[in-house]
């Protein structure tokens, strides 16, 4: 059988220490009458035979395309060195680290990415990652639950849709109240914002890039939130962060991300990965696990899981969270991916996008009838509006190879025109000239 | 080790892309941009790869050591799986493409693969339908409470706790108040439930009893069937904690026995790497019942054989994950799936609780071993009268072994919990054995020299008091 190791005689003599006579007798306990009705799967199969079923299930999927896709998730090139360094069984195959001596590489890679975190962000404390952004955000939401003693969340509408359905799905039983915000054609209506946090609101949650790529700054919105005892809470996109106002700049109180795009490959929605990072006053709020720095013995500097008495482990039902498991490998990945880039590279990869974007906008807006949604400033990601179905387009683009963008109507009322477009570093010259030409042959065709 | 940060040498580069036309500034208005560039390290690639592989060489792993974690099923992670997640047609698949044209045309044999592993799952645990979502085991606990919670709110039953025997895991208790439910403690007799004392709580305001079977002792619940019973007469739920599932696959299928929603640890059972801690994921299970309150969106197969997503699902408590999961790790599980079999998955359950038995039996003369029956794949045992499980634990790290889980479950004094999992052979088994008999020994005749323990580890014994009081979190955070 496969990766059991027992002989025959092992066997035998094994049963015969303990006891029994048969490997099903270990399993007296269960009666016959609590015995499987059916447990037909197929045979096993040779790990040959696995490796080409899943080579055509592979193949049936569409990667042979040119995606201007994005929406909160990004296709960045992914150095080698990140799959080669993480897929180390050192690190991937080692549990949570309760056992802190012989833990240090997964420990301090937690430190350092805490740190990578926080400077990305511009934030005090981080933890070693929650699920993806869309659980960050709700994990945040209920950081300014405890802090505050409220229970109102303000949030805008221009937070990733999908991030905001996984926020009322989690916080459906807790007894809160969640006022969403209408967009004004794609940015924040910041007075609107405002007007909505009052001194029963526990936290005003914003986006930059909003969700339809319009930039903006918030830092006002914040102020008037701690005037009225209300946390600033932002979700922000990684890469572009590196270029952008920071949430600290801004003077939030709690930053989310997911941090897909640091290092994680699309993979049809998972793994990706939390970031949640907050002012230091806030710390014994955070959920999940934290690494600190100090000493043994000795006096060696080493790390240790820390503040674990907010934790389900010894808290129980009191817990900051239900998390255990979070997304270690990915914030391993991510922190390779942030270390082999820099600063300059990972700000070279937001302008590559930025650019890129902005030639494809320049020739799209140029067709006749193709208009930005909005004026709002930008970087890699931007609504248009079309004169058809922005659904129909893009399923006539894609059949010839091209995902043109999102139709954000799926998530969206009455925008059924609109096609939110992103571009990275990966889009070559000749793939955003061959998106506008059949963009324009398909629209003027269609017209 | 030096930390990245301390190694950084401003200018130098590793990884990077292609200079651009034009900078931020020229693009953005300054009030839009941040002050200065984010302090990342600054390295060549090899700065990075030489920091990283120092960095994995002070770690323990399943690759590297015998690793008996009780709880965890630290079994061996097969490196064919990591092929099969790694394949271009899955890794650089949008997980909107789905959305485009049809639900679900670009994306078939994605879809197929989760419609298959649902159905794999159903197989080997007798549920009615499954959702791959949760994107952890924890995840899948409040995914489970909340369709709970939705079954009794549609039913306009008025339900206000959940019922959670004192051996269970943290996150039960989390998971069942971050779901909106009072938590209601029973302890246990012999190790298992008691059936009077869940009668002594039992009323018509209970919403579901949380169960973890074999229980975290590593003991069957012997009374299950009077359990079932007992919940059914007030309308409560019965919770499957799929945390130890490697020990009955095959043997009983807990949907067979009455449960209504189970969880799996995809990294536990099904052999996908727990990578320091992540990512998990961790499907949940339905009996027929529950099945209209499911996450969305939902795999469905049409005639004619395709896969299609759904989304048209009135009564479902909404989304868990930001779209189908932790698709990654459900690959490699789908993968080990396929190449065990169903006669593998139960050859696995048998080896793993043999294991743990055989280790029992050799240890019952080094280590206070509370109950007298056999044991499903993990046991529990307590420290030698006048040793500290703390200190036999560090003298394991020591001996190249990484340690049970220690004091858990709570119930059990100095506790060790020994979890060896189906792939060790009987080798391993025995020197571990030997080890743990001369631990004690030493213990014996110089306390102190277990006190000192480990001294041959990276750092030996570290101040956790001293980190929880000077809070030194990032490197920004100065002493």
């Amino acid at each position: 059988m496969p990766y059991i190791p027992h002989t025959e005689e092992e066997t035998r003599a094994m049963l015969d220490i303990v006891g029994v006579r048969t490997l099903d007798d270990l399993f007296a306990d269960i009666s016959p009458d609590m015995r499987p009705k059916s447990f037909s799967l197929p045979a096993g199969l040779s790990e040959m035979e696995v490796c080409s079923r899943l080579d055509s299930l592979a193949a049936a999927n569409h990667t042979n395309v040119v995606s201007f896709l994005g929406a909160g998730f990004y296709d960045h090139h992914i150095p080698k060195a990140v799959d080669a360094l993480s897929s180390r069984g050192e690190f991937l195959t080692a549990y949570t680290p309760y056992q802190p001596e012989v833990s240090q590489g997964t420990l301090q890679a937690i430190f350092e990415f805490q740190t990578a975190v926080c400077r990305l962000l511009d934030m005090d404390a981080a933890n070693a990652s929650v699920y993806d952004g869309g659980s960050a955000l709700f994990e945040a939401g209920m950081m300014a639950f405890r802090q505050t003693r409220r229970r109102k969340l303000v949030i805008d509408e221009c937070v990733n849709p999908i991030w905001r359905v996984m926020l009322s799905t989690y916080t459906a039983n807790q007894h809160c109240e969640i006022v969403i915000v209408p967009h004004k054609n794609g940015t924040s209506d910041k007075a609107a914002l405002k007007a909505a946090v009052d001194r029963d609101c526990a936290a005003v949650m914003v986006q930059n890039p909003g969700f339809f790529g319009s930039l903006d700054d918030y830092t006002e919105l914040f102020t008037h939130a701690r005037s009225q005892g209300a946390l600033g809470v932002i979700s922000v996109y990684p890469v572009m962060q590196s270029v952008l106002k920071t949430p600290g700049e801004m003077g939030a109180d709690i930053a989310v991300a997911d941090g897909q795009e640091l290092g994680m490959p699309l993979s049809f929605g998972g793994p990706y990965l939390g970031l949640m990072a907050c002012r230091r006053e806030l710390v014994r709020q955070m959920p999940g696990r934290i690494a600190g720095r100090t000493h043994d013995v000795d006096g060696k500097t080493g790390y240790v899981l820390t503040l674990q008495a907010r934790e389900q482990h010894i808290r129980r039902s009191k817990a900051t969270s239900n998390i255990c498991s979070n997304q270690a490998l990915c914030a391993l990945r991510a922190l390779i991916h942030m270390s082999l880039l820099g600063p300059e590279g990972l700000s070279r990869t937001a302008e590559l996008g930025m650019e890129n974007l902005r030639r494809a906008l320049d020739r799209l807006t140029s067709i006749p009838g193709v208009t930005m949604l909005n004026d709002a400033p930008f970087g890699n990601e931007a609504a248009i509006v079309l004169p058809m179905s922005a659904y129909e387009l893009a399923d006539r683009l894609t059949r010839k190879g091209y995902v043109p963008g999102f139709p954000v109507g799926n998530y969206y009322k009455n925008m059924d025109n609109v096609l939110l477009v992103t571009c990275t570093e990966k889009h070559s010259r000749e793939q955003i000239g061959i998106l506008c030409e059949m963009m324009a042959s398909e629209l003027r065709g269609g017209m | 080790m030096k930390t990245l940060f301390e190694q950084s040498c401003p200018g130098r580069v590793g990884v990077i892309p292609r200079k651009p036309g034009k900078r931020a500034s020229d693009m953005l208005s300054a009030s839009l941009l941040r002050r200065e560039t984010p302090r990342l390290p600054e390295l060549s690639e090899l700065d990075v790869v030489r920091h990283f592989t120092g960095l994995s060489r002070l770690n323990y792993s399943v690759d590297g050591n015998f690793y008996p974690l009780g709880s965890c099923t630290m079994k061996y992670n097969a490196k064919f799986m990591e092929y099969a997640a790694g394949l271009s047609g899955f890794t650089a698949l949008h997980p909107l493409m789905a959305q485009l044209r049809g639900a679900g045309h670009y994306t078939q044999g994605a879809l197929q693969v989760i419609w298959e592993l649902e159905q794999q799952l159903c197989e080997i645990t007798g549920m009615k339908a499954f959702t791959l979502q949760p994107m952890a085991g924890a995840n899948g606990e409040f995914t489970g409470v909340m369709l709970i919670a939705a079954y009794h709110r549609d039913k306009g039953n008025r339900k206000t706790k959940i019922i959670i025997p004192d051996s269970a895991h943290g996150t039960n208790p989390a998971s069942a108040t971050l779901a909106g439910y009072d938590v209601v403690n029973i302890p246990s007799r012999d190790g298992i439930i008691d059936p009077e004392e869940l009668e002594a709580v039992l009323d018509d305001e209970v919403a579901a009893l949380m169960m973890t079977c074999p229980n975290t002792l590593g003991l069957f619940e012997n009374n299950l069937p009077h359990i079932v019973e007992k919940l059914r007469r007030v309308d409560a739920l019965l919770y499957y904690d799929g945390a130890n599932m490697n020990a009955i696959m095959g043997k009983m299928r807990v949907g067979d026995v009455g449960f209504d929603v189970v969880h799996l640890n995809l990294h536990k059972t099904f052999g996908t790497p727990h990578g320091g801690g992540g990512p998990g994921s961790g499907p949940v299970g339905v009996s027929e019942r529950l099945i209209p309150f499911l996450p969305v969106s939902r795999v469905e197969k049409q005639q004619d054989g395709s896969f299609v997503l759904s989304y048209d699902k009135p009564k479902s408590i909404g989304y868990i994950a930001p779209f189908y999961g932790n698709f990654g790790v459900f690959l490699k599980a789908y993968a080990y799936i396929l190449r065990l079999g169903g006669e593998g998955l139960r050859r696995a359950s048998e080896y793993a609780v043999l294991n743990a038995n055989y280790l029992r039996r050799k240890l019952e003369h080094t280590l206070n071993i509370p109950h007298e029956r056999l044991c499903m794949h993990e046991f529990v045992a307590s420290a030698p009268e006048g040793l500290r499980a703390l200190d036999i634990a560090k003298a394991m790290l020591d001996r190249g072994v990484h340690a049970p889980t220690v004091y858990f479950p709570l119930i059990v004094p100095e506790c060790l919990m020994f979890e060896p999992t189906e792939t060790e052979n009987k080798e391993t088994l025995d020197e571990l054995v030997s080890l743990l008999e001369e631990i004690i020994k030493t213990g014996r005749e110089n306390p102190q020299a277990l006190l000192d323990a480990p001294v041959h580890t990276p750092v030996r014994r570290l101040d956790e008091t001293a980190a929880a009081r000077r809070m030194i979190l990032t490197e920004d955070m100065a002493e």
